[in-house]
């Protein structure tokens, strides 16, 4: 299994030792209706918590409990139970809010901004801790739509949210990994969430159903687009990879096409 | 045409005339915007410090990177930053433009490096207090006299998702009339904005860049698979069309191509005869080459055909078809039949041709087998 995720990893430009990114990145993952995306933001958790390094994940829940992910990880051999207890994996369940109505004061900006608070109280708890290592810490959102939802769809409160979250990756060299569905947005002419997203993404990875229409062996396609890639000293390029996966029961499968008969 | 548009910047405002004004604007097909703006930076501020420039100081208004990104920019091109609070002021547009971590400052604040030149904004939404800050900022740098100073805005995306265009278009014409300020210029990603909002600060620019990529996708669908071709082409280099406004109305329009290397951003010439039409854009992208490069044409020039004049001193053989006699006896031999078919003598170094034909009852051309009277 190890080795077949070793594509996506390397699509991924993960570092090899720690199994993380580079800090500071920015990683869009953008579905469809078709074809789910989460499976890339599961395998990214696992990464960002694997036994080699210290990474400590903040995530932000608007589509799913905990079980849900804790059931999901453990298949893959995770166990966020244990990462939560060693304080590695922080979860802010945003499906137990609920904002009375007749809490007048609480307006869409002062919910995006207590949730930023959090996360950075969370982060001065993770300061003080005796094995802190800023380079590690990720902060995932599931997902970006849902929490345009949750702000009423005031989208500009969600880009301040992002943008605060943006300034931690190039202070603290956290990185941002946030799942969006791209089809929703798509009959909306002029600016959306999506593209201002894309425009302050590193890494995007896009999950689409094939090309060529459905299949048994090929469930779908990942085009992964690394900007600002150095390939070769002093080439400066942006790096698309395009992958087929097949979803299994314990794991997913992805390789380049073609090579799978 | 990019140093044209560094010039312009550089020699800054005619007395009683607005401050030249820069609009760069890219889309996410060619998102390179930013390597664009930080060329036009680094090159104003590197003209700033030789005291080049009419401008003095710089005023930076960062809302998209940080200041310490751009101090790192700088210095990373070259820029002596040292002496930067002479000549450099920041306003960091990035780090808290609504005031979340001030108010949450009440818990012990995350890391916060704080440095001379750098003045923290918190409210990004204020362009009235943005814009008294910029002019004592660049006052605070070249004193109240007539020396003028420039200012940058890395993101007016930024300022227009704070605020209303009427404020942001307020900030930039009360900018450029000031008879302080030297030149302005900005970045905007127009793909985010109504085209209103981009038209509005290209009439208040006098030149404007923009970023394109050099293949547009047919089918104007954005992330299709089927354009992965096209993202790999438009992966590290673009076109860059500007427009420049002269004040008398005349509008120039040229365009270049970049490249973009971890240096920073390269711009090429277009090899056409005034940047103005591309040839090699007519031509489909295909797997093989349609043209020729310069070297294969060049190659294909030296090569010599075999009826060609040789050139090189040697009796020149053409074959005619006919038994080749020595130069003496074909003479002798035209001179023979010069009755029938030739009108005069030939003069000969002329390089005339001379066509004898064998017989009168022959046709011209005739069609007839030359060889079926050899006896095989």
């Amino acid at each position: 299994m190890d080795h077949s995720l070793n594509v996506l990893d390397e699509a991924l430009r993960l570092d090899n030792a720690t199994m993380s990114f580079c800090p500071g990145q920015v990683v869009l993952i953008e579905d469809c209706v078709e074809t789910s995306g989460a499976f890339v933001l599961h395998h990214m958790i696992k990464r960002a918590l694997s036994p080699n390094s210290s990474g400590v994940v903040l995530f932000v829940a608007f589509a799913q409990p905990f079980s849900h992910y804790e059931r999901i990880l453990r298949k893959l051999s995770c166990n966020l139970v244990t990462y939560r207890e060693n304080g590695r994996f922080f979860l802010f369940d945003m499906l137990k809010l609920d904002y009375p109505d007749g809490d007048v004061g609480n307006t869409v900006h002062d919910r995006v901004f207590d949730l930023y608070g959090k996360i950075q109280k969370a982060l001065e708890v993770i300061s003080v801790s005796p094995d802190y290592n800023k380079s590690c810490i990720t902060i995932m959102i599931d997902d970006l739509s849902l929490m345009e939802v949750a702000a009423n769809g005031a989208s500009n409160n969600v880009l301040d949210f992002l943008h605060y979250c943006h300034t931690l990756t190039s202070e603290l060299g956290c990185s941002l990994v946030v799942l969006n569905h791209e089809d929703i947005y798509s009959d909306l002419m002029g600016p959306t969430l999506i593209l201002q997203m894309e425009y302050l993404a590193d890494v995007v990875i896009k999950v689409e159903p094939l090309a060529t229409g459905l299949a048994t062996d090929v469930h779908g396609q990942l085009t992964v687009i690394n900007k600002g890639v150095i390939d070769e000293p002093g080439i400066l390029r942006t790096r698309v990879r395009n992958l087929h996966f097949k979803v299994k029961e314990n794991s997913v499968e992805c390789f380049y096409p073609g090579s799978r008969s | 045409m990019a140093e044209s548009i560094c010039r312009a910047l550089r020699d800054g405002a005619l007395e009683g005339e607005h401050a030249p004004a820069l609009t760069i604007k890219d889309s996410i097909r060619c998102s390179f915007g930013f390597d664009a703006f930080n060329f036009v930076l680094c090159n104003l501020a590197s003209n700033i410090l030789a005291g080049k420039s009419q401008a003095r100081g710089l005023v930076l208004v960062a809302f998209s990177r940080s200041p310490s990104f751009y101090i790192d920019l700088l210095r990373s091109r070259g820029i002596d930053v040292t002496s930067s609070n002479k000549w450099l002021r920041i306003i960091d547009c990035y780090s808290d433009p609504l005031g979340w971590k001030e108010r949450l400052q009440g818990s012990e604040r995350v890391a916060r490096v704080s440095r001379a030149a750098e003045t923290l904004c918190m409210d990004a939404r204020d362009l009235d207090k943005l814009f008294s800050t910029i002019l004592e900022l660049g006052k605070g740098l070249v004193g109240h006299g007539k020396v003028r100073f420039s200012v940058a805005i890395d993101l007016a995306s930024a300022m227009l998702r704070h605020t209303l265009l009427p404020s942001v278009a307020g900030l930039i014409s009360n900018l450029r009339s000031h008879d302080q300020v030297s030149s302005i210029f900005w970045l905007i990603h127009s793909d985010l904005h109504e085209d209103r909002a981009v038209m509005v600060l290209e009439y208040m620019s006098s030149v404007v860049a923009k970023l394109e990529p050099n293949t547009q996708s047919t089918n104007g669908q954005r992330g299709n698979s089927e354009c992965l071709v096209l993202l790999e082409q438009n992966s590290r280099k673009g076109k860059l069309h500007v427009r420049f406004k002269r004040r008398n109305g005349r509008v120039k329009v040229m365009y270049e191509e970049f490249y973009v290397e971890q240096a920073g951003i390269k711009f090429v010439a277009v090899n056409s005869a005034n940047g103005m039409v591309d040839h090699n854009n007519l031509i489909p992208k295909v797997q093989f080459n349609l043209q020729l490069s310069e070297k294969e044409r060049i190659d294909r020039e030296k090569v010599v055909l075999p009826f060609e004049h040789q050139g090189n001193g040697k009796l020149v053989q053409i074959y005619d078809g006919r038994q080749s006699l020595p130069e003496g006896q074909k003479d002798a031999m035209m001179l023979a039949s010069t009755g029938k078919s030739t009108q005069k003598e030939p003069v000969s170094g002329m390089g005339e041709i001379h066509y004898v034909r064998d017989s009168d009852d022959e046709l011209p051309d005739s069609d007839e087998d030359p060889d079926d009277d050899l006896d095989i």
